[in-house]
C-alpha cells in the first residue's frame, strides 16, 4: 500500500509540450500572433492604397473644406469637415433627445394596454405591437416620411399660416422660437440654474414638512422659485421669451424654428417603431413583478392609476432599465437611416464626406467614434439608475 | 372583480338580510368563469363595470373606423396595378434575374428542398410529451400568417403561385412527419442530411454558380442575404461567445473589442465602409467582389457579434454542475466544452437565434441604402417604370412590401416562441 501511495504522490513535472499552463500561454500568442499579422496586413494594404490612389493617411483632411451644403444651416457650405461633423453630430442629438421619451411613454402605455382587463384595449396593444414589430423601420420611415407626411403637408405657397405664429408647409413646420435678438445661452444658463433652485427649495420643503409637519407645498415654492429665476434670466438675457413667430419668407420658412419634413418622418417612425418593443419590455417586467404586489394595492383600493404609478411600475422599472437602454442604443443607431430620407445626420455626414475625395477608412474611423459617445453616454445614465434602483441586498 | 353573491338573484337572498349573510348565496359557486357562455365572457372582458364599458365603447368606435378605413382601402381605393401588371416578378427575383439564366422550376426546386429541410428540422425536434398549445395560440400561428399569403396571392392574378404555394406547405408538413418517423440510427446524422439540403437548396437557387447572386433583387435577395449572414456569422459567433467566455486574458479583450466594437455602431455605416472603404483593406492591385457579396461580409461581421451574445447567452444557461461534472470524470476542457457545454448552450440558444435571423432579414432592408434592388429598392424601379411614374402608387407598393416582410417576421417570431416553451428555455 504504502509504495503505492508514493508512487501516485511523486510530484513528477510533466514536460513542457504537456503543461497546462505552458500550452495556455502559446496558444493565446499565437491567436494573437495571428490576428496581429492579419491586422498588420489590413493596415499596411490600406496605407498602400490609400498612398497610391493620393488620398490622405492622416486625420489632417478634417481642416479642409466639406463641400456640401446642410439643409437648414446658413453657410454650411463653407464648413469645414469638422464643423460639419459637429452639426451632423448635433443633429442626430436632436433625433435622439425628443425620440427617447416620446417612444418610453408610448411604449409604457402600450405596454400597459396589452395586460388590461377589456378585451378590446388588450387587442389594440397586441396589434400595435405585432405590426411596428415585423416590419423593417426603414419601411416604416420610408411611409412616414414619403407617404403621410409628404404627402400631405400644404405646398410653401398655399399660405398655411395657423395665429399668424406658426407655418405648415412642405419645406418644413415653423414654430415660434425664443427671440433671436437675445442672448440664448445666458437665457439657458438661467433656466439650469432655476432647475437647480427647483431641486433645492423642494428639499428644503420636504425637511420642514418633515421637521414640523407644516404641509411642504413644494409645487408652489419651487415653481414661484423657478419662475422668479427665468424671469431673472429673461431680463438678463434682453427679453429672450418675446416669440419670434414663424413667418414665410419667400419660398422659405424664416423667423421662429423650422422643423424639416425628414426630421419629423424620421423621429416619428423611429419612435413608432421602438416604442413597440419598449412595450414588449414593459409588458414583461410588469409580468415579472409578483402579482401579490397587484393585489394588494388593489386591496387598499388604489385606483388603477395608483397601482401602476406607486406600487407595479417602480418595482417593473428595476428590472426594465437593462433592455431599455438597450432599445435607447437602439433608436440612436436607427437614426442612421436618415441617410435615406435626406435628413443630414453623422452618417449622412459620413457618407457626403466618403463620396468626396477623402479617405473613407479615417472618416469611418470618426464615426464609430462619435457613436461610442453616444452608447457610453446612454450605458452611463442606465447604469446610474440601475444602481440608484437596484435592490439594496445585505 | 366582482364578490360573489352580488349577481345572486335578490329573491332568494331573504329580502333585508342581504346577500352577504345569505348562505345560499354564499355557497352558490361563483358565476365569474362558472360557464363559459359567451355572455360571460363578453361581461368579464368588456362590460365588467362602468369604467370598463367606456373604454370598450371607446376602442370600439376607434377600431371599428379604423378597420373601415382599412377595408375601404384595400378593396375600393387601392390600385393595386402596381403589384400585378407584371412587376410581380420584380418584387419576388428582381429585374435581372433572367440575366442568370436561372429557369423557375430549378429556383422553385431549391424551394422545396428548404422548405423540406425546414419541415424536417421541425418534426426532428418535436417532443410528443410537450405541452400541446394554447388554442389562441395556434389560431394567430396559423391565422395571421394565412391572411398575408392570402392577401399576397391574391395580387398575383395568376393560379401558378398559388398552386406553388399550396405544394411548399405540403412539402412542410411531409418534412415534418418524415422528421417524427426518422429512424433512430439516420436520425444520429440527421444534422448531416439538413445540411447537404441546406447546400443543395442554395445550389439550385443559383445554379450551382454563386457568383449568379449578383444579378438576383426583391425578396428572393433579401432572403438569400439574410440566410448567407445567418449562417456565416454562426461560426464567428460560436467562436467569439467562448473565447469572451474564457479564461484566456489576451483572447478575451479581442472578443470583447470585436463585439463592442460592431454593436456600437450602426449597420449602415458598416454598409458604406464595405462599398467605399472596404477596397482599402485588400492587397492592392486585387480583384474586388461585387457589391451584394461585399454587401454580406459586411452583414456577417455585423451579425457574428450578435450570434456571439446570443450564444453567449445561452453557454451562461448551462448549469455550472455540468462543467464541474464534466472536470469530475476528467474530461479536458476542450472535450468538456465540445461535448457538454456547447450541445446545451446552442440548443438553449435556438430562439433567439432565430430572433436575429428575423432582426437580420428586417436589416437586409437597409441595402437599399447602398442602392441595391432588394425588396424596398426594387419598390423605386417598379415606379420608375413609366406605366407607374408619379401617379402615387407608392403607397400600394410598401404596402404590399409591407406585407411580405410582417407575414415572413410574424409566423417566425410565432415558431421562435413556440419552440421557446417547448425546448422549456429557462425552465429546465
Amino acid at each position: 500500500m504504502t509504495i503505492v501511495e508514493q508512487e501516485i504522490h511523486t510530484p513528477t513535472k510533466p514536460p513542457l509540450y504537456r503543461d497546462v499552463r505552458v500550452l495556455r500561454w502559446v496558444f493565446q500568442v499565437a491567436v494573437v500572433a495571428v490576428v496581429g499579422y492579419v491586422l498588420y496586413r489590413l493596415y499596411d494594404n490600406a496605407i498602400t492604397n490609400l498612398e497610391s490612389s493620393g488620398l490622405p493617411t492622416g486625420f489632417d483632411f478634417l481642416d479642409t473644406q466639406a463641400r456640401f451644403a446642410i439643409p437648414g444651416l446658413e453657410g454650411s457650405a463653407e464648413y469645414s469637415i469638422r464643423k460639419a461633423y459637429w452639426a451632423g453630430y448635433l443633429n442626430t442629438l436632436r433625433v435622439i433627445i425628443v425620440g427617447i421619451p416620446l417612444c418610453t411613454a408610448l411604449g409604457v402605455i402600450i405596454g400597459i394596454m396589452r395586460l388590461s382587463d377589456n378585451l378590446l384595449v388588450r387587442a389594440v396593444g397586441t396589434v400595435y405591437v405585432e405590426l411596428f414589430r415585423n416590419i423593417p423601420v426603414l419601411l416604416w420611415i420610408f411611409i412616414t416620411y414619403l407617404v403621410i407626411i409628404l404627402q400631405n403637408l400644404p405646398q410653401i405657397t398655399d399660405d398655411v399660416t395657423p395665429f399668424d405664429a406658426f407655418v405648415i408647409s412642405n419645406r418644413g413646420i415653423g414654430i415660434p422660437w425664443f427671440n433671436p435678438d437675445a442672448d440664448l445661452l445666458t437665457f439657458l444658463g438661467f433656466v439650469g440654474i432655476g432647475i437647480i433652485a427647483v431641486v433645492g427649495v423642494s428639499l428644503w420643503r420636504r425637511k420642514v414638512n418633515e421637521d414640523t409637519g407644516r404641509p411642504s407645498r413644494g409645487l408652489l415654492y419651487g415653481g414661484g422659485a423657478f419662475l422668479i429665476v427665468v424671469a431673472i434670466g429673461n431680463i438678463v438675457a434682453g427679453n429672450a421669451l418675446s416669440p419670434d413667430p414663424a413667418v414665410i419668407d419667400g419660398r422659405q420658412v424664416g423667423g421662429g424654428m423650422n422643423i424639416f419634413p425628414p426630421y419629423i418622418g424620421l423621429t416619428i417612425a423611429l419612435v413608432l417603431y421602438t416604442a413597440s418593443h419598449v412595450a414588449e419590455i414593459v409588458r414583461g417586467s410588469i409580468q415579472a413583478i409578483h402579482k401579490g404586489q397587484a393585489e394588494a394595492a388593489q386591496a387598499i383600493a388604489l385606483s388603477t392609476f395608483q397601482r401602476y404609478r406607486y406600487v407595479i411600475l417602480p418595482q417593473a422599472f428595476r428590472i426594465m432599465i437593462p433592455p431599455l437602454a438597450s432599445q435607447y442604443l437602439n433608436i440612436t443607431k436607427n437614426s442612421s437611416l436618415a441617410v435615406a430620407i435626406s435628413y443630414v445626420e453623422i452618417t449622412s455626414i459620413f457618407q457626403r464626406v466618403s463620396n468626396n475625395a477623402t479617405p473613407a477608412l479615417q472618416a469611418l474611423i470618426i464615426l464609430m467614434f462619435c457613436y461610442l459617445t453616444f452608447s457610453l453616454g446612454i450605458s452611463l445614465i442606465a447604469n446610474y439608475f440601475n444602481r440608484r434602483l437596484s435592490l439594496e441586498s445585505r | 372583480m366582482a364578490p360573489d353573491g352580488q349577481y345572486a338573484p335578490v329573491g332568494i337572498g331573504g329580502g333585508a338580510r342581504g346577500n352577504d349573510e345569505n348562505p345560499i348565496a354564499r355557497d352558490a359557486p361563483p358565476r365569474r368563469g362558472a360557464g363559459k357562455g359567451l355572455r360571460s365572457v363578453f361581461r368579464d372582458n368588456l362590460f365588467k363595470d362602468a369604467k370598463n364599458s367606456i373604454l370598450t365603447l371607446v376602442f370600439g368606435a376607434v377600431i371599428l373606423f379604423v378597420l373601415y378605413r382599412t377595408f375601404s382601402y384595400v378593396f375600393i381605393t387601392a390600385r393595386w396595378e402596381v403589384i400585378y401588371d407584371g412587376p410581380l416578378e420584380f418584387y419576388m427575383v428582381g429585374k435581372d434575374f433572367r440575366r442568370t439564366g436561372i429557369s423557375y422550376e430549378m429556383l422553385w426546386a431549391g424551394v422545396y428542398t428548404a422548405v423540406l429541410a425546414m419541415g424536417i428540422g421541425s418534426g426532428l425536434g418535436y417532443d410528443e410529451e410537450a405541452p400541446p398549445m394554447r388554442p389562441r395560440a395556434r389560431m394567430a400561428m396559423i391565422g395571421g400568417p394565412m391572411v398575408g399569403i392570402v392577401f399576397i396571392l391574391s395580387m398575383t392574378r395568376t393560379i401558378t403561385p398559388t398552386l406553388l404555394t399550396i405544394g411548399a406547405v405540403g412539402a412542410l408538413v411531409l418534412g415534418n412527419q418524415l422528421g417524427r418517423r426518422m429512424p433512430q440510427g439516420v436520425r444520429r446524422r440527421s444534422a448531416w442530411i439538413l445540411l447537404a439540403m441546406t447546400v443543395l437548396a442554395f445550389g439550385l437557387i443559383t445554379d450551382f454558380t454563386p457568383s449568379n447572386i449578383d444579378e438576383f433583387g426583391g425578396l428572393l435577395l433579401t432572403i438569400v442575404v439574410a440566410f448567407a449572414g445567418i449562417s456565416l456569422s454562426f461560426p464567428i459567433g460560436v467562436v467569439m461567445a467562448l473565447a469572451r467566455r474564457s479564461t484566456f486574458p489576451l483572447i478575451r479583450p479581442l472578443a470583447v473589442g470585436y463585439i463592442e466594437l460592431v454593436r456600437g455602431v450602426p449597420l449602415i455605416s458598416l454598409l458604406f465602409m464595405g462599398q467605399f472603404a472596404l477596397g482599402f483593406l485588400f492587397p492592392p492591385g486585387s480583384d474586388l467582389p461585387g457589391p451584394i457579396p461585399r454587401a454580406i461580409i459586411m452583414i456577417t461581421l455585423f451579425s457574428g457579434a450578435y450570434v456571439a451574445e446570443v450564444v453567449r447567452g445561452g453557454l451562461q444557461s448551462v448549469p455550472a454542475g455540468q462543467i464541474e461534472a464534466g472536470k469530475a470524470l476528467g474530461l479536458s476542457p476542450l472535450t468538456i466544452t465540445r461535448q457538454i457545454v456547447l450541445p446545451q448552450a446552442l440548443r438553449n440558444s435556438i430562439p433567439a437565434l432565430i430572433g436575429q435571423f428575423i432582426s437580420l432579414l428586417k436589416d437586409v432592408s437597409l441595402l437599399v441604402i447602398i442602392g441595391l434592388q432588394e425588396m424596398l429598392g426594387i419598390v423605386d424601379v417598379v415606379l420608375a417604370r413609366p406605366e407607374f411614374t408619379n401617379q402615387g402608387y407608392t403607397p400600394e407598393a410598401y404596402a404590399f412590401v409591407g406585407t411580405i416582410y410582417w407575414t415572413l417576421c410574424f409566423s417566425m417570431s410565432r415558431a421562435a416562441q413556440r419552440l421557446e416553451t417547448r425546448l422549456g428555455v429557462g425552465t429546465r
